[in-house]
């Protein structure tokens, strides 16, 4: 094949990867030229993060070239990736917490290169502030913020002569002002003629930042575009194809009595790396939702755990409906009106081996389910029937094992499990993360309906968008404290910011504030 | 190209073939080794595992074996669905033996069929104890339950010796290490004059289906389950995961004990120092070949109570060790671990196909 741009850096073509029931990547072309900051889009399983392990070599596909510079190569692994110029910062950050950051950085370092720690600091501290990304090298690892964790791994990637970096999802874990650090980074990145592969589905950042964007849906290219020139709607459509709604607005509510109070709420984790609440207040009312954002780690399932029960706490106290549940155990407070979604859907709110009708029982066992310690299962079954009908979950049947379900059909029986409840209160903790579009729209109306019922819902999450379209008053949690919460409409993108990076009157009593605006 | 891919869900089929495929490498494999020691491989293995049951003290027989494997089985079987890997049947099968012997020592004159109801208690209780150490130290220190129970199978097994060395020796047995023999009223009736089989076998069997049942119906049998396969989904539901141990290792440790005492009021009538041979380990292999299920249990503890028999048989007829035994069950709990692997995945033929430029 002759060489018709011999200036690309990085030009993949044919890529396809079969995964059992599941073709992960399908015929991909994606071309990547110097300087570029290319913006690789699609919703979660459409197929991104394969690509850029195919491409950083940890995993090999079943068919397909790729070009770098021009030669055709084969990548042998990571280190062969490196070797050519490829650097990649992972959503998950592979540091050892105990070690500093200039000994973490000397362990992805060839041993010649990581002889001379003196040196290697040095060099750290000079480019850290060549790239405005400030960086002590003799900093433990935990005790960096997560932005400073993410520094870490991209200046490591920057040791090295760099000419393509790769980056997965990287402002899912920063808070706005982090995020515009981070791509004034990136900006000069860019300048110097690095490539940069930038995985999102955050559409304003990418219009922000790249300058050519490849749309991949169900593991096939479905568009490519330059995002300065066409609208976030545009990218959006060739996200998700025609047939879906893209967003909806809800009408705001406002709470009526208090359904749960929290008050003076304090808890040391035993977990060395759990995060202390003290002193915590937030009322939170019947036929509202209440949005919690904030950076994961700074204290939201301790919280969500303090409220559900699976925790207690040393002083302070929590009521439901104005009864005293501070001590009661997780079946009791279910029992009062009390319903929970946890974050890690498989595995927690659910059992992965285990058949939908059992997961049913796992919390709505109080649902009129068991007598005597004997399990009535024609009613478990008929509750798991209403919930896979009633929100629309695609299985096999109700004996399906949890673990053959979608993220988003699971996600689905689980928030279903929780609302035919009944419940008061209902917390739920990144309700729609990891689920397509459909689904986080059905999940969505869910719980507004339940709230239209006249339930409080507590939503923690870090995805700010959907925090705005549902929430009627918001706030945030960092490091262990409770920003104020205020009506959703009075609250600005960038007050909401501050509030997450912890920048919010200490002196005022955090999320008691009453609603009327 | 031979590949292992995981398949999307696991495989019921497997999960019932898996066990007739280790049982049937493991006849191979048996064969063959037959074969290397300059035996007729057909003419052992039919020895083996079919002469034992040629006649009907050959079945009366393997009730006898079948019943302590049973109860140490459903007792186990229960703390491995709450994935508490209790080791410790054997102990506190043995110290259900020693219990109940030093009550049964207590009535040596005893005419009253009655006096077994103490003696089987005294035997439950001791195991049950035994296995509430186990759970004490895990609860309590979160001690690693594999190695607490194996150090208090050493434990019993010694404080056994001591007994029937010590306290509990025959005063009139001419020093050898043995108890009396018990009273005539402490002994398990019999089906029949003729053979060994006595009443413990009914209480297997009813014991099988009451942990059956706990385990398919009730709501305690549902905790330990979901427990043993996702312990945070148990945290979330607000399950008592210490409660939920007490319980297993508990009702393991009577289960144990009870077949314990059953042994030395049963055919051995009297407490020896090899009164077990290794009925509480075999027990795991039957567990496990047995998929956790009371069917396959069943089964499982038949074919490893052959196995025992089998050994004998061979010793006896073609003058081979008796430890073919311990090699026949550890082949078998070998394949099966090894066949499991096709429960979760699949092989399939592939062409490699990287991608080429």
């Amino acid at each position: 094949m002759s060489l018709q741009q011999p200036t690309e850096r990085l030009h993949l073509k044919g890529i396809t990867k079969e995964y059992p029931g599941c073709l992960a990547n399908d015929d991909i072309e994606l071309v990547v030229q110097p300087g570029e900051t290319h913006a690789l889009l699609g919703e979660n399983g459409a197929g991104k993060s394969t690509l850029m392990k195919i491409i950083y070599g940890v995993i090999k596909p079943d068919s397909g070239s790729i070009r770098w510079q021009g030669e055709s190569v084969q990548m042998q692994g990571p280190a062969h990736a490196r070797q050519l110029g490829i650097g990649m910062v992972f959503q998950h950050f592979s540091l050892f917490e105990t070690l500093t950051v200039a000994e973490n950085i000397a362990l992805s370092l060839p041993p010649e290169d990581s002889q001379d720690m003196e040196a290697l600091s040095n060099r750290i501290r000079e480019i850290s502030t060549h790239y405005g990304m400030a960086l002590e090298p003799d900093r433990y690892v935990h005790t960096l913020s997560v932005g400073a964790q993410q520094r870490v791994e991209i200046v490591r990637c920057l040791l090295q002569d760099i000419k393509l970096l790769i980056l997965d999802e990287p402002t899912s874990v920063l808070t706005p002002q982090e995020v515009s650090e981070l791509f004034r980074t990136l900006k000069t990145l860019a300048a110097e003629g690095c490539s940069i592969l930038f995985i999102s589905h955050k559409l304003d950042e990418v219009t922000e930042l790249c300058n050519a964007a490849t749309v991949l849906r169900n593991g096939r290219v479905t568009g490519r575009c330059n995002p300065q020139d066409v609208t976030s709607e545009d990218i959006a459509r060739m996200m998700v194809g025609d047939d879906t709604p893209l967003s909806q607005n809800y009408q705001k509510a406002e709470g009526g009595d208090t359904a749960m109070s929290i008050s003076n709420l304090t808890f040391h984790p035993e977990d060395p790396f759990g995060v202390h609440l003290n002193s915590l207040n937030l009322d939170i009312k019947a036929g509202e939702i209440l949005g919690i954002a904030g950076v994961a780690g700074n204290g939201q399932d301790e919280l969500c755990a303090l409220m559900s029960g699976e925790e207690h706490s040393e002083s302070g106290s929590i009521t439901l409906l104005g009864n005293d549940i501070t001590q009661l155990d997780p079946d009791s407070r279910r029992r009062q009106g009390f319903a929970f979604v946890p974050e890690e859907r498989l595995g927690r709110g659910a059992v992965p081996n285990m058949s939908l009708v059992d997961n049913a029982l796992l919390s709505a066992s109080h649902c009129d389910m068991k007598q005597k310690g004997w399990i009535n299962y024609g009613k478990v079954r008929d509750f798991a029937l209403k919930v896979i009908d009633k929100y629309n979950v695609k299985c096999a049947d109700e004996y399906a094992q949890a673990k053959s379900l979608s993220g988003g059909n699971l996600q689905k029986f689980i928030i279903g499990r929780e609302i035919e409840q009944n419940p008061k209160l209902l917390v739920c903790s990144h309700p729609t993360w990891g689920v397509d579009i459909g689904a986080a729209i059905l999940i969505r109306h869910a719980l507004i309906n339940l709230r239209d019922q006249g339930a409080a819902i507590v939503v923690v999450s870090e995805d700010i968008d959907e925090l705005y379209q549902i929430c009627d008053r918001i706030g945030a949690i960092c490091d262990g404290k409770l920003s104020p919460f205020k009506p959703t409409n009075d609250v600005s993108i960038e007050t909401l910011g501050q509030w997450m990076a912890g920048q919010f009157d200490q002196s005022a009593r955090s999320g008691t504030e009453v609603s009327h605006a | 190209m031979l590949k292992l891919e995981k398949r999307q869900s696991d495989s019921r089929v497997m999960g019932y073939l898996s066990p007739l495929i280790a049982l049937i490498a493991t006849l191979i494999c048996g064969a063959m080794l037959f074969a290397f020691l300059g035996h007729d491989p057909l003419e052992a293995l039919y020895t083996f595992f079919l002469a034992p049951l040629q006649d009907t003290y050959g079945w009366t027989e393997l009730g006898v074996k079948v019943g302590p494997l049973l109860l140490c089985a459903m007792g186990l079987t229960l703390c491995y669905r709450a994935k508490i890997w209790n080791i410790g049947a054997e102990g506190q099968f043995l110290m259900g033996a020693l219990g109940g012997s030093w009550m049964a020592l207590q009535f040596l004159g005893a005419e009253s069929r009655w006096v077994l109801v103490p003696i089987l208690l005294a035997g439950t209780i001791s195991g049950m104890l035994w296995g509430g150490l186990a759970a004490w130290l895990k609860t309590r220190f979160n001690a690693n339950e594999i190695l607490t129970t194996i150090m208090l199978n050493y434990i019993a097994l010694n404080a056994l010796l001591w007994a029937v060395h010590g306290p509990l020796k025959d005063p009139a047995g001419f020093n050898f290490p043995e108890s009396a023999m018990f009273a005539d009223a402490a002994i398990l009736p019999l089906f029949s004059e003729d053979y060994r089989l006595n009443v413990s076998i009914l209480f297997a069997l009813f014991f099988m289906v009451v942990i059956w049942t706990l385990m398919a119906r009730s709501w305690i049998g549902y905790q330990i389950q979901v427990m043993g396969e996702d312990a945070k989904a148990a945290q979330y539901a607000g399950f008592n995961g210490k409660a939920l141990t007490w319980f297993a290792l508990l009702t393991c440790g009577a289960l144990a004990g009870f077949a314990g005492v059953a042994e030395v009021t049963g055919p051995i009538g009297q407490l020896v120092p090899q009164l077990s041979p290794g009925y509480g380990y075999a027990a795991i292999i039957v567990v496990f070949l047995g998929r956790m299920q009371p069917v396959g249990i069943l089964l499982a503890s038949m074919l490893l109570a052959l196995t025992f028999m089998g050994g004998e048989m061979i010793q006896i007829e073609m003058s081979l060790p008796k430890s073919l035994t311990g090699l026949f069950q550890g082949m078998l709990l070998f394949f099966l671990l090894a066949a499991d692997l096709l429960i979760s995945y699949r092989i399939v033929i592939k062409k490699s196909a990287v991608a080429q430029a």
